[in-house]
């Protein structure tokens, strides 16, 4: 149990100190990866937690494909960063006014935590125990019939950010090359070899 | 009152959203494989569409019936709302096409976008969930985004679409951050359930901690001060039939939303929720009224008159009773059809070298066009509450509701910023009026006459047959208790 504490603290401080980072960090490059420190990390509190599906979700898509996607944004635009956000930790100390203010405000709302009974029988779908269910079987069960409705209406909320980055980024210029793979396989020889008869000695 | 149904029906109810989204996916389509000459005739595909799912929200009977382990929810009150969308969106479409020409714009994604983001706004309406709302809110102003942004040539249209985007991505934090907190201290997302739970549990400092970040969320949506800086700005950026539609259906749809989770889930503790909505409902009707004056801008002031509307609309939410809920129905119908009609005048403004949104260009319009002049007179009028136009009605309902529960201090301040208001609409009409003519408008294409005819028809004449509306309204707002 100890060592699970333990654990918990590491990944806790090294997530918070890798989110303080991203903000800070001078390199946009260098933000990006302690954004995936963070993102471990976070892996890593799921799987203290038993939510090891959870966690590999998290390293997979948010580390092997949106923090790599960022590297690649961050590295390809030609954007100060430096200049971007020049006096930015200027606005640290109203800022953590506002954290302190709020955190004290939550201390105050979990002190008057109550569970009565009425709350805990009103958990409709409680976990599975672990030993019985494995998560991705516990995911599986309810998310195609409880949760289709969520399911299908945030895969229409992916269309229409799919729809809306086309709409706006994609502008149909005259003149630009484009692959048309019927004119490319029905290209002949003829078309698009020349043969040219050298005599020795002469070139061209 | 509310019964449970079997897994096939739950497909029977929401058998207009599914129609919908359906229906937008196969004009998508048809769009990509036809191109862009193919726009137009996905435009009145769009319009046909929505007039087919606002037949089935009529046929369907909404009498409580819940779907999807009850997170959607259909009555007497979504069918209302729903038709009111549904109404807004098409005369949106209907409208655009003649802005959409000249500013060379017609792509077939705009309709598309019009239709998944009223897809978005029936789900907010019909939503019983915590979860579903959200789903419902994001989808909505996703595509609002988008269409905020659409004028891609134009550097204000983009900071529009930007602006909104960053502000509703952080109001969308803080409505997750209350629910979060309900869900916690309830035990459940469910509409009923987070009410039985509160019944159980009383008013805790938690709930009502998560229930201040969740109307903070909301009032964003609405537009409701202080949470309103995004909307002159947003208004006078977006391109101008995507303006009329900001300003029609989603206010109605956020409004309805924003009704339904506080009556339904939150009745036993309304004391807590009334002050908030009684401050924010103030201070919306007293910046929309001052804040208007010094406009130029009609776009802005629009902007600014909605925040005002919004604000006496929520007059009706504090009251917190069946009266008041049926005073908000009935401000939001009259509402949409003002709206419209006024946009349809804006949308007119065009000279030959281009559209024109400076209040003075107005100027002498009763001269050079005195059809279009009156009738925008009176819709003017019936925004500033002048009897015996439709815009009286709606205010005096909301005013009455507030009256009845008590609320005198409310109504009375309703009542005297309603005056400021009608300052600067009677500026707009002395413009008109009084002033030297300005150069004439181009002649107004037959779509805009057709939606300022109907609007300014229904305007004047609401007094003489006000029953059904007021009937309608009443049955819907008792569906909510």
């Amino acid at each position: 149990m100890l060592i699970a504490d333990l654990f918990f603290y590491l990944f806790a401080s090294v997530c918070v100190a890798a989110a303080f980072m991203v903000i800070s960090a001078r390199n946009p490059v260098h933000a990006v990866l302690f954004l995936i420190l963070a993102f471990v990390s976070a892996a890593g509190l799921f799987i203290l937690l038993g939510a090891e599906f959870l966690a590999l979700i998290l390293i997979v898509v948010y580390v092997g494909a949106v923090a790599v996607l960022f590297l690649f944004v961050v590295m390809m635009l030609d954007v100060d960063f430096a200049e971007l956000r020049s006096g930015f930790l200027a606005y640290l100390p109203i800022g953590a006014v506002i954290g302190i203010i709020l955190l004290i405000e939550l201390v105050l709302v979990l002190g008057s935590w109550v569970i009565t009974p009425q709350v805990a029988a009103q958990i409709t779908t409680p976990v599975p125990p672990l030993n019985e269910v494995s998560n991705i079987k516990a995911l599986g069960l309810v998310l195609y019939t409880k949760y289709v409705y969520f399911f299908q209406a945030a895969g229409i909320v992916l269309l229409i950010a799919m729809v809306g980055a086309i709409v706006l980024t994609l502008q149909h210029k005259p003149g630009i090359k484009r692959q048309t793979i019927s004119v490319q396989v029905g290209r002949k020889r003829e078309q698009s070899v020349e043969i040219k008869q050298v005599e020795s000695g002469k070139g061209l | 009152m509310i019964e449970q149904t079997s897994p096939f029906a739950n497909y029977l109810i929401a058998l207009p959203e599914i129609t919908l989204v359906v229906g937008a996916m196969i004009l998508l389509m048809l769009g990509v494989f036809r191109g862009r000459d193919a726009s137009e005739l996905v435009s009145w595909l769009a319009i046909v569409l929505l007039v087919l799912v606002a037949g089935l929200v009529l046929i369907i009977p909404a009498t409580g019936k819940v779907a999807f382990d009850g997170a959607f929810l259909i009555d007497g009150f979504s069918r209302f709302m729903k038709l009111l969308t549904l109404i807004g969106s098409a005369t949106v479409i209907f409208m655009s096409f003649d802005y959409m020409r000249h500013a060379r714009l017609m792509k077939f994604e705009y309709p598309v976008l019009i239709l998944l983001a009223t897809l978005g706004m029936m789900m907010m309406i019909s939503a019983n969930d915590l979860i579903a709302l959200y789903l419902g809110i994001e989808l909505q102003s996703l595509a609002l985004y988008v269409l905020a942004a659409f004028r891609t040539d134009s550097l204000r249209s983009s900071e529009a679409g930007l602006k909104y985007f960053v502000l509703g991505a952080l109001s969308s934090g803080m409505l997750l951050y209350g629910s979060s907190l309900i869900y916690g201290f309830t035990g459940t997302t469910g509409f009923s359930g987070i009410a039985d739970g509160i019944s159980a549990v009383g008013p805790n400092l938690g709930i009502i901690l998560g229930l201040v970040f969740f109307m903070a969320g909301l009032a964003f949506k609405v537009s409701a001060v202080p949470f309103h800086m995004w909307t002159p700005d947003v208004y006078e950026g977006a391109p101008t039939p995507v303006t009329a539609f900001f300003a029609a259906a989603p206010k109605v749809a956020a409004m309805a939303m924003f009704l339904r989770v506080i009556l339904s889930a939150f009745p036993d503790i309304t004391h807590q929720w009334q002050q908030i909505v009684v401050f924010i409902s103030i201070a919306s009707m007293v910046l929309g009224a001052f804040a208007a004056i010094g406009q130029k801008d009609i776009k802005r002031l629009m902007a600014y008159s909605s925040i005002g509307h919004m604000g006496f609309a929520l007059v009706g939410l504090a009251a917190g009773d069946a009266t008041g809920a049926q005073s908000v129905i009935i401000y939001l119908a009259i509402y949409l059809v003002m709206n419209l009609g006024v946009f349809a005048c804006i949308l007119a403004m065009r000279r030959s070298d281009g559209m024109v949104e400076e209040i003075d260009e107005l100027a002498g319009l009763s001269r050079n066009s005195p059809m279009m002049a009156f009738l925008l007179a009176m819709l003017l009028f019936s925004l500033a509450g002048i009897p015996p136009l439709a815009g009286f009605f709606a205010k005096f309902y909301v005013f009455l509701a507030a009256i009845n529960a008590g609320l005198y201090t409310l109504a009375i301040i309703g009542v005297l910023s309603s005056v400021v208001g009608a300052y600067y609409y009677l500026r707009i009409i002395k413009i008109m009026y009084l002033d030297e003519p300005a150069e004439k408008f181009e002649p107004m294409p037959g779509a805009l006459k057709i939606v300022l005819g109907a609007s300014g028809l229904l305007v004047i004449l609401f007094f003489t047959y006000p029953a059904p509306l007021v009937q309608a309204a009443n049955v819907a707002a008792k569906s909510l208790f």
